[in-house]
């Protein structure tokens, strides 16, 4: 079933086969899931000074990557859904630099 | 059937014997719930007409109102606050419930699934929802208005909105915050529509530039509304609760109000008018026969316009104490919005250029964006640097500075857009003569009204006081009337589309000799839109292949 | 938005069964092939997460301004939630988004005895989730932690009046307390509010499953929840670290 996706819409960036996930593939995620869980909780209790902030951010950017690309699909999905997908998460980037570009250059040194 | 007569490009059929179709999208059903209910995209077109309508003219009353008490120097027509109520629902209606709705509800949700050889929108329920959820909004709106008003300004500005004021201010805040959602139905449904449910043959680049422009508003409705959800929804609680997110005394920021809430509302600017532009690529093309000069150009400025809207936002708050290195930033990305704007002007100028120009009233609406816009987008500009801009600041500089851009921008496309589509809407062609009239008398009492307050503003009277000295009395009284003017020019297409319903000339399926896919169907179209799918087997504002087909339609009738 | 979509299933294919595609009675007519309604349908769906990021995505702002400006009041704050609730609850979830996953699996197999299994065990990992949170929030409400007129700062300003290990925070750090509070109370309710909803939908779906409408072939409606539920699942993931994980360690 992995290796069916790929015939009929190969360059079409607007569509993608439809696949299914195996329960198998679903259960890895799970326990990597769970595994990186146990970690940002483990890691938020060793002092690492500003690396703290660093790894908890670090690893919920990974379970949601997983969770994106696996729980929902958007691994197998059309360009133009991963763009989507981008495309959300850079106008919230855009959001949050060009705000904090505000506060952060209004005191330097202050931060 | 296609003969030029004199400096017009109309053609209709013989009106002795020509006849409406048989059926269409009006007559397929009738009664209330036929309408209450429907999943037709024409029909919800005529809803959100209906209601936007109804709207635009409250709140024109507000303005007129407005007007009326700066026609003296004194606050003697009502109180002070009183007149804060007025200018806060006349910017709240006519931004949220008129302008950023105006023309996606209207002739986007009309044309869309014509213009890309579709049978209804990607959602039909979807769209009939975005309806009730505007009607919704709408009403709260009233409610507050009927309730005691709100004296906000349409800003919301914290902390006065959350501390100083003992207006209906949630109720206000809920209305916008559920008219947003229908802004995000309407753009979740075109974007998906654009994509999924072209022609064949449709590809991207033989799209009307009307779609594009569609498109590229829908991603801003799509990316910038619920950011403005969420503010309102803080603002309420902040209100109800006093948690303290924009309260300096318990350590929350207000400056942070005015970041979240203008990177919804400038964006909310490009929502307003990139429709519009969509609009004035369609006439300005269909009027003077000729394929829009460098369309490419166009169709990406409109996406172009619409990223560059998210990088500007805090030229709104350059006086409100926010970094001056950071106000820098903002102040040289305002300037590159003029580029993608320019390139539109510019290249709806070289479509004129040698065409064969002809003047119905679309195209004199058209006109007067084109002026009008530009007036407005190069204030603009000057509102961008930042010297300027401390002077200019809160007087009537801005104030007409983005009514030019809204009113005779968006407003100007939107009566063009009805015009130019309203033959293919009812089948009925509107009174040629009386509504050229309108559309110069719209212009002309435009410019009266809010050249002068250019002139009020560079001098420093400051907007949103219901008082001025006297010196200023004279720019005033010119602006009311320009007003009084403008106000008459909107009445006047009311009564004759009306009158049009049912004395106006039949317009046949295109009346403009235009090559849009959505011409080439009945006016008014029928319900399934088309008998079967059209293959889009030529390019976009291609005339010559109208030409060869309709010459191909005469042999065989003849 | 689900209900109007139907959607292919390569498995009827494998599993040799003869079955029309343009014959599901959830083919709706403005739509040329069956095809086109599913990806118009997730693409549609896909959008709508769109706007959730931007939705969540103020409350995140606000959170990281507040949290440099007012980082000591964050920490000590921050320690007063329990991070073994926290810890179960993110298991729950992600547990329950498995879960529903499987879901999904079991509705393109067609097997409906399983996929109404796995909805329940969804709901009820659902209910778990709030019914613990619900406890958090009973507990802040009882301390006169919840933001507001009645928030009380004395536990920041004297922990050691309430045997907590913390240096005690000057009373003006210690209001700001409450813009932590008023935070976890915003991002963390506006997540429950669309469990609450998530529920509202499961439910319909369960009754639906059990009529056997999404396992012959028409996989839509559970396919563009599953998004929906995997996407809260995934606002809880950055929630979590961010409000329960912010200084766990020793300062001294």
């Amino acid at each position: 079933m992995t290796d069916q996706a790929t015939h009929a819409h190969l360059n079409d960036p607007e569509h993608a086969q439809h696949r299914i996930v195996t329960p198998l593939q679903y259960f890895f995620v799970y326990i990597i899931m769970l595994a990186l869980t146990g970690l940002t909780c483990a890691a938020a209790f060793v002092d690492l000074k500003w690396a703290n902030a660093v790894i908890a951010v670090g690893i919920a950017c990974t379970q949601a990557t997983i969770g994106a690309l696996f729980f929902m699909h958007a691994a197998f999905q059309s360009r133009l859904i991963k763009l989507t997908i981008g495309a959300g998460v850079f106008v919230f980037l855009v959001m949050v630099t060009m705000t904090m570009s505000d506060y952060m250059s209004r005191s330097w040194g202050m931060w | 059937m296609s003969t030029a007569i004199g400096n017009t490009i109309v053609s209709l059929p013989d009106q002795s014997t020509a006849q409406l179709p048989k059926r269409h999208y009006i007559n397929n059903e009738y009664g209330l719930l036929s309408w209450l209910l429907t999943e037709d995209h024409k029909r919800i077109a005529l809803l959100y007409l209906f209601s936007v309508t109804f709207f635009f003219f409250i709140g024109g009353a507000f303005a007129g109102l407005i007007r009326l008490e700066l026609l003296t120097p004194q606050p003697d027509l009502v109180a002070a606050d009183t007149y804060n109520k007025f200018f806060t629902m006349h910017g709240l209606i006519m931004i949220f419930l008129f302008l950023v709705p105006s023309i996606p509800g209207v002739l986007g949700n009309f044309l869309i699934p014509l213009m890309i050889g579709a049978k209804d929108l990607a959602f039909p329920k979807l769209n009939l929802l975005s309806w009730y959820v505007y009607m919704a909004g709408g009403t709260l709106t009233l409610a507050a208005l009927v309730l005691g008003g709100v004296d906000t300004g349409w800003t919301f500005t914290t902390p006065l909105s959350t501390h100083y004021l003992n207006t209906h201010v949630i109720t206000a805040a809920m209305a916008i915050f559920i008219t947003g959602f229908s802004s995000i139905l309407t753009g979740i449904n075109f974007i998906v529509t654009i994509h999924r449910m072209r022609c064949p043959g449709m590809t991207w680049f033989r799209m009307p530039l009307f779609l594009w422009s569609h498109y590229a508003a829908s991603l801003l409705m799509v990316l910038g509304t619920p950011v403005l959800a969420t503010t309102l929804v803080l603002v309420a609680l902040e209100r109800l609760f006093g948690i303290g997110i924009f309260d300096p005394a318990k350590g929350g920021d207000p400056l942070l109000f005015q970041h979240l809430f203008w990177f919804y509302s400038h964006p909310a600017v490009y929502i307003m008018i990139l429709p519009g532009m969509g609009v004035v690529s369609e006439v300005i093309s269909t009027f003077s026969r000729k394929r829009i000069f460098g369309y490419t150009a166009v169709a990406f400025s409109s996406v172009a316009i619409a990223l560059f809207g998210f990088f500007v936002w805090e030229h709104h708050m350059f006086i409100m104490g926010v970094s001056s290195y950071s106000a820098l930033v903002f102040s040289l990305l305002t300037m590159l919005v003029a580029v993608p704007s320019a390139i539109k002007i510019f290249n709806w100028a070289f479509t004129l250029q040698k065409g064969s120009i002809t003047f119905e009233t679309p195209m004199l609406y058209c006109f007067g964006f084109m002026g009008l816009f530009t007036i407005g987008g190069l204030t603009g500009v000057f509102l961008g640097s930042l010297g300027m801009d401390i002077h200019l600041t809160e007087t009537y500089f801005v104030v007409a500075h983005f009514h030019f851009v809204m009113v005779g921008g968006g407003l100007m496309a939107f009566l063009a857009g009805i015009h130019f589509w309203w033959p293919k809407m009812t089948g009925r062609m509107y009174p040629e003569t009386i509504s050229k009239l309108a559309a110069v008398t719209t212009f002309i009492g435009f410019n009266l009204t809010f050249l002068p307050q250019f002139v009020l503003g560079y001098l420093g009277l400051p907007r949103r006081y219901a008082a001025y000295p006297p010196e200023f009395q004279v720019l005033n009284v010119l602006s009311t009337a320009g007003a009084t003017v403008l106000g008459f020019g909107y009445m006047l297409p009311l009564l004759y589309l009306a009158w049009s319903l049912k004395y106006g000339a039949i317009a046949g399926s295109n009346p403009w000799q235009a090559t849009g896919l959505e011409w080439q169907i009945a006016s008014p179209p029928p319900t399934e839109n088309f008998t079967e799918i059209p293959i889009m087997d030529h390019e976009v504002y291609d005339y010559e292949w109208l030409a060869n087909k309709t010459k191909k339609e005469v042999t065989t009738v003849g | 938005m689900d209900s109007a979509l139907a959607t292919t299933d390569p498995a009827d294919l494998h599993a040799g069964q003869e079955h029309g595609h343009v014959s599901l009675p959830q083919h709706r007519h403005h739509f040329e092939t069956v095809e086109q309604q599913r990806e118009a349908g997730s693409f549609g769906m896909w959008l709508f997460l769109l706007t959730e990021i931007m939705f969540f995505g103020g409350m995140f702002l606000a959170y990281l301004l507040y949290r440099n400006w007012y980082y000591p009041a964050f920490v000590v704050a921050s320690n007063q939630l329990s991070v073994r609730i926290g810890t179960i609850n993110t298991m729950v979830l992600i547990t329950s988004g498995f879960c529903m996953a499987i879901g999904v699996w079991a509705a393109e197999v067609r097997r409906r005895s399983l996929l109404v299994a796995m909805l329940v065990t969804t709901t009820l990992l659902g209910v778990l989730f709030l019914s613990l949170k619900y406890g958090e929030y009973h507990e802040k409400y009882e301390l006169h932690h919840i933001p507001g007129n009645n928030f009380n700062i004395s536990m920041f300003t004297n922990p050691a009046g309430y045997g907590i290990k913390e240096a005690p925070l000057p009373p003006d750090m210690a209001q700001k307390t409450q813009v932590f509070f008023f935070l976890y109370f915003a991002m963390t309710g506006m997540h429950a509010l669309h469990m609450i909803i998530g529920l509202g939908i499961l439910c319909w779906l369960i009754s639906r499953a059990r009529r056997g409408d999404f396992s012959a072939g028409y996989v839509a409606p559970v396919e563009n929840f599953a998004l929906y539920w995997h996407f809260i699942d995934v606002v809880w993931l950055f929630l979590y670290p961010l409000l329960y994980l912010i200084n766990r360690h020793p300062m001294h």
